[in-house]
């Protein structure tokens, strides 16, 4: 029979509650994999009794005869800024270094009511700020993905999802969480070959989910394809109240509603998302991408959204503004790390914790943010980029009026070699150029596989959707993965 | 009132105050999370994750503490916002686990209102510029270890209303005035307790000094007083520091001071230059608060009578101006009396009977008007067998002894103890010419010219009916025998 590892989420709930293989078997395939798989440094915690409860509740219900969950059988990773409930939570940062919280986010809560298993607590970049998983406190994730010019450069999963990206493609779980501030979710599944989607904003309650920028942070799943992401948000949304902005709005029934045809449906192509120096082949997947949506019924009408331009800008002083506010708690006084010097008063006892347990991009945001909301400083960054951001949500609303989805790159490049960029923040910030207008407008936006590069390494299409309309983007997600075909998968070499 | 004035060397000074009351809303959760707010509890007890700020928890606004600071806010006639916003005020400090307090600087939840004051004869209009909802600090404790500080959460996150006045008021009694006059407004709204001790309710106070009609001078701000009687000290205290500094050619640096009570003086605790950068925006965890019409309706509707009101409802009734003031400034008190006139009771007459035999019965047995072992159903019982005579004053006043110690209701003290007033013109009549036969030296001065002898005619007629004669009949019928 086929690897367990090498099944989706739909495959594994369809496989356990018609008795193919049980929870168990797969839990067990799969923690088998994380712990050979270590090289990637993927997981910051294994927890495979965790998986094997769940999959052992999941055999005794089927064998009960009673109605399985949702997620019966199906074992995911989870990202470590998702607190966890007896299971250290860290957001890759050593300040949190050794935290075990006593609670259960709500995200995580949901997916152990659907039924699912935890395998363990994936990689990020710290405090989910970086493109590259190079931020870590605990060590970069390495890319399954190696290019097909003989050499074995290490490349980036992405980030700020890198461990869940990575374990995803490598088949070490069939989905992960992620979350997306500003593209965590859509770049590194773009880099890595795999789905992922960031629902509306307010789709998933962000109660118990570390914070890095309240305004824009959003969770969603990442997957092997877009229909495993379907049954995956759907077991991840819905209202919370203990979350003040989260949407009381009911969960729609996203994998029934998929629908691969786009007939009557008007997918808009941004003309702004042409940049300057933008690779050839992304240039060209976006024109197979056009073809396929076409070919899929849509008729293509290409808009203008104005302000793209100021998108990131706007960005990178909201999110460090609101990240500068946010980790003001990591203070040393109540829980993580806390470095006090010989004699040290309060504010010494603060220096020395925050100097010792950030690392350097945390630190470069918190500056930032500090900087732009400090006193004659604020109206001149703060209040413009809110207003470029009403404007960047308004060009939006502007769009909806001659198309139903928008259709771009999803990163202005494949996957780069760990170190690459590591040294210049600013083109690490510039892989956010497609990803961010869409979360500074709260709107659903998904990743999907479209190809490979000349490298032989996986590029991303991006849909952007409707405010509440994910069905609208996964469906023409799955229009274009019904024709890109994509099966590309990293060789193990781990 | 307005000439409050500091005599200096180069002549008068007036003296600008403005404060600003924090005062603690009266909840039982806090404002952004479940804990609850009972004071004096175990330190620590009172701490949900959200107020220990651990990693992911999130607020969520405590519909209660938004509805009793709109409430306040209509009772000083403000204008409400239908729209505001929680702004974050960043700073680092122990007692503050966020490394922010959530408050509201930029869109106040309640604008523009006033507050009506009296100072002596004078009446006079404060205005408050806004009053916004935020969140309290923790506590540190210094004094549980020798070399460590502790630190208690569970006044982290309890709501607080912040309430800025103008820089309406002139005179520490103005000041005092007004305080006092808040804390009766949120007392009988029921949104503050205003236990000044306790710390329910606190003030900071800015002074500054200038020579009268010249622009307002630099204002120093004295933090977290605690009594009216401590925040009119400090504002004297401050005053007359102030005049000195500016007397010796000094100037009055903008800063934030400390009032020690002990001295009864403020010292300087940071000046401007220190004052930290807050750093200011829109709480990203939380939606704008937008109110309809309905929520503000149910608070409008659920208003109390306020003091103003009701005390001229009381002046109306035929209450004494004074009277009236007396029983509105506590609204325990307000409240027993008015149940005293549903029950029936007089208005003018109670009144006279509450602030005179009640208040000093009261402070003689040390208990407040809550605590009462009269209730306004005997007393308005008694009051009515004043009113139709059945008592005299003096027989009132046995009646309500017995009251005080039994808790019997009048009519059954009367009964029982035979203590009720007689007006039978015969009984009295008889004894009235005993009295006349028994002291004939007497009614031969009277009758000779020394009227003044009519009390001693009283005196004895009434002790002879044991005090149950009506004193009205006694003198109505001793003038007639006496001719």
């Amino acid at each position: 029979m086929t690897d367990l590892t090498d099944l989706g989420i739909r495959e594994i709930r369809d496989g356990v509650r018609d008795g193919t293989f049980s929870a168990r078997e797969v839990a067990e395939s799969f923690n088998a994999a994380v712990s050979n798989a270590r090289q990637l440094n993927a997981f910051l915690v294994e927890t495979p009794d965790h998986a094997l409860a769940a999959a052992d509740a999941a055999d005794a219900v089927r064998a009960a005869g009673e109605t399985l969950k949702p997620l019966a059988g199906v074992p995911i990773g989870m990202k470590d800024l998702f607190c966890t409930k007896g299971v250290t939570s860290t957001a890759a940062s050593h300040i949190l270094e050794g935290f075990t919280p006593q609670y259960e986010s709500a995200v995580s809560q949901r997916l152990w009511d659907a039924g699912a298993g935890m395998l363990g607590k994936l990689n990020m970049d710290q405090f989910a700020m970086g493109s590259s998983n190079e931020t870590s406190a605990f060590g970069n994730v390495i890319s399954p993905w190696r290019r097909n010019d003989g050499g074995n450069a290490p490349l980036a999963p992405g980030g700020s999802s890198g461990g869940s990206s990575a374990a995803v493609s490598a088949r070490l779980c069939p989905g992960a969480t992620g979350t997306d501030t500003g593209g965590s979710i859509r770049q590194p599944a773009a880099f890595t070959g795999i789905s992922g989607i960031k629902p509306t904003y307010g789709r998933c309650s962000r109660w118990g989910t570390i914070a890095f920028a309240s305004s824009l942070d959003q969770a969603g799943p990442m997957a092997r394809d877009v229909r495993d992401c379907a049954i995956m948000l759907e077991a991840m949304s819905g209202f919370d109240p203990k979350d003040a902005t989260s949407l009381d709005v009911p969960v729609p029934q996203w994998e029934q509603g998929l629908n691969a045809s786009l007939a009557g449906k008007r997918v808009g192509i941004p003309r702004e998302y042409r940049v300057d120096n933008m690779p050839e082949e992304i240039e060209a997947l976006w024109q197979r991408g056009i073809e396929w949506v076409k070919d899929a019924g849509a008729e293509v009408v290409e808009v203008s959204l104005p302000h793209t331009k100021y998108a990131l800008p706007a960005y990178y002083i909201i999110a460090p503004a609101e990240a500068s506010s946010n980790l003001a708690r990591y203070d040393g006084v109540r829980y993580g790390q806390r470095d006090l010097p010989e004699g040290a008063n309060l504010q010494a006892m603060y220096a020395a914790t925050r100097a010792a347990g950030f690392g350097e991009e945390v630190k470069r945001r918190i500056l930032i943010g500090t900087y732009v909301l400090s006193a004659g400083f604020y109206d001149a960054y703060f209040t413009q980029a809110s207003k470029v951001r009403t404007l960047i949500a308004r060009d939006f609303e502007n769009a909806w009026e001659s198309c139903d989805v928008l259709l771009t790159p999803t990163a202005p490049s494949a996957a780069f070699g760990l170190g690459e960029k590591s040294d210049d923040p600013l083109a690490m910030y510039l892989n956010d150029v497609f990803t961010v207008p869409s979360s500074l407008a709260g709107l659903p936006a998904m990743s999907v596989p479209g190809g490979l590069d000349k490298h032989g390494l996986p590029l991303g299409l991006q849909f952007i959707g409707k405010a509440l309309d994910e069905q609208g983007v996964l469906n023409a997600a799955l229009a274009i993965e019904e024709r890109a075909g994509f099966t590309a998968r990293p060789q193990a070499w781990w | 009132m307005t000439d409050y004035r500091i005599k200096g060397a180069t002549g008068d000074w007036e003296v600008v105050i403005g404060l600003e009351v924090h005062a603690q809303v009266t909840s039982n959760a806090k404002l952004f999370s479940g804990a609850a707010t009972a004071f004096g509890a175990e330190p620590n007890s009172q701490v949900s994750l959200i107020d220990a700020a651990m990693p992911g928890m999130l607020p969520v606004p405590n519909r209660e503490c938004i509805r009793q600071a709109v409430r306040t806010g209509m009772a000083i006639d403000a204008a409400i916002n239908k729209w505001s916003r929680f702004d974050r005020k960043n700073y680092f400090y122990a007692d503050l686990p966020q490394g922010y307090q959530i408050s509201q600087l930029y869109h106040p939840l309640v604008g523009e209102g006033s507050v009506e004051i009296e100072d002596g004869e004078t009446v006079k209009t404060i205005g408050v510029e806004r009053i916004h909802v935020e969140q309290d600090a923790g506590k540190l404790m210094h004094d549980q270890h020798p070399t460590r500080s502790y630190v208690d959460l569970n006044r982290s996150g309890v709501a607080l209303m912040e309430i800025v006045s103008r820089p309406d008021m002139r005179s520490p009694s103005e000041a005092g005035a007004y305080l006092r006059k808040l804390r009766a407004i949120l007392r009988y709204v029921g949104s503050c307790d205003g236990n000044m001790e306790e710390g329910s309710m606190r003030a900071d106070v800015n002074v500054s000094v200038r020579k009268p009609g010249e622009e307002f001078g630099t204002r120093t701000e004295t933090k977290n007083v605690n009594s009216v009687r401590f925040v009119m000290a400090a504002i004297e205290h401050e005053a007359n520091r102030q005049v000195d500094v500016l007397e010796s050619g000094g100037k009055i640096v903008q800063e934030t001071r400390l009032f020690n009570p002990d001295t009864g003086t403020t010292r300087s605790m940071r000046s401007k230059e220190d004052a930290h950068d807050y750093r200011y925006f829109p709480d990203p965890d939380l939606l704008p608060l937008e109110l309809d019409d309905a929520f503000l309706e149910e608070c409008r509707a659920s208003l109390p009578e306020l003091p103003d009101a009701k005390r001229k409802r009381y002046e109306a009734l035929g209450i004494t101006p004074y009277n009236a003031e007396v029983l509105t400034a506590e609204v325990e008190t307000a409240r027993w009396f008015d149940t005293l006139l549903d029950e029936g009771a007089a208005p003018a007459a109670a009144s006279n009977w509450v602030t005179g035999e009640l208040f000093g019965a009261l402070n003689r047995i040390g208990k407040d008007i809550t605590e009462s072992p009269v209730t306004p159903g005997q007393a308005a019982e008694l009051l009515a067998l004043v009113a139709d005579g059945t008592l005299s004053g003096s027989l009132a006043k046995q009646v309500f002894e017995v009251m005080l110690e039994t808790g019997d209701a009048p009519g059954k003290i009367v009964e029982e103890r035979g203590l009720k007033q007689t007006s039978d013109t015969g009984a009295i009549e008889a004894v009235i010419a005993d009295v006349l036969a028994k002291n004939p030296n007497q009614l031969e001065q009277y009758r000779g010219g020394k009227v003044a002898l009519f009390g001693f005619f009283v005196g004895q007629t009434m002790k002879a009916m044991g005090g149950k004669a009506n004193p009205q009949v006694v003198n109505d019928l001793l003038k007639k025998a006496l001719g």
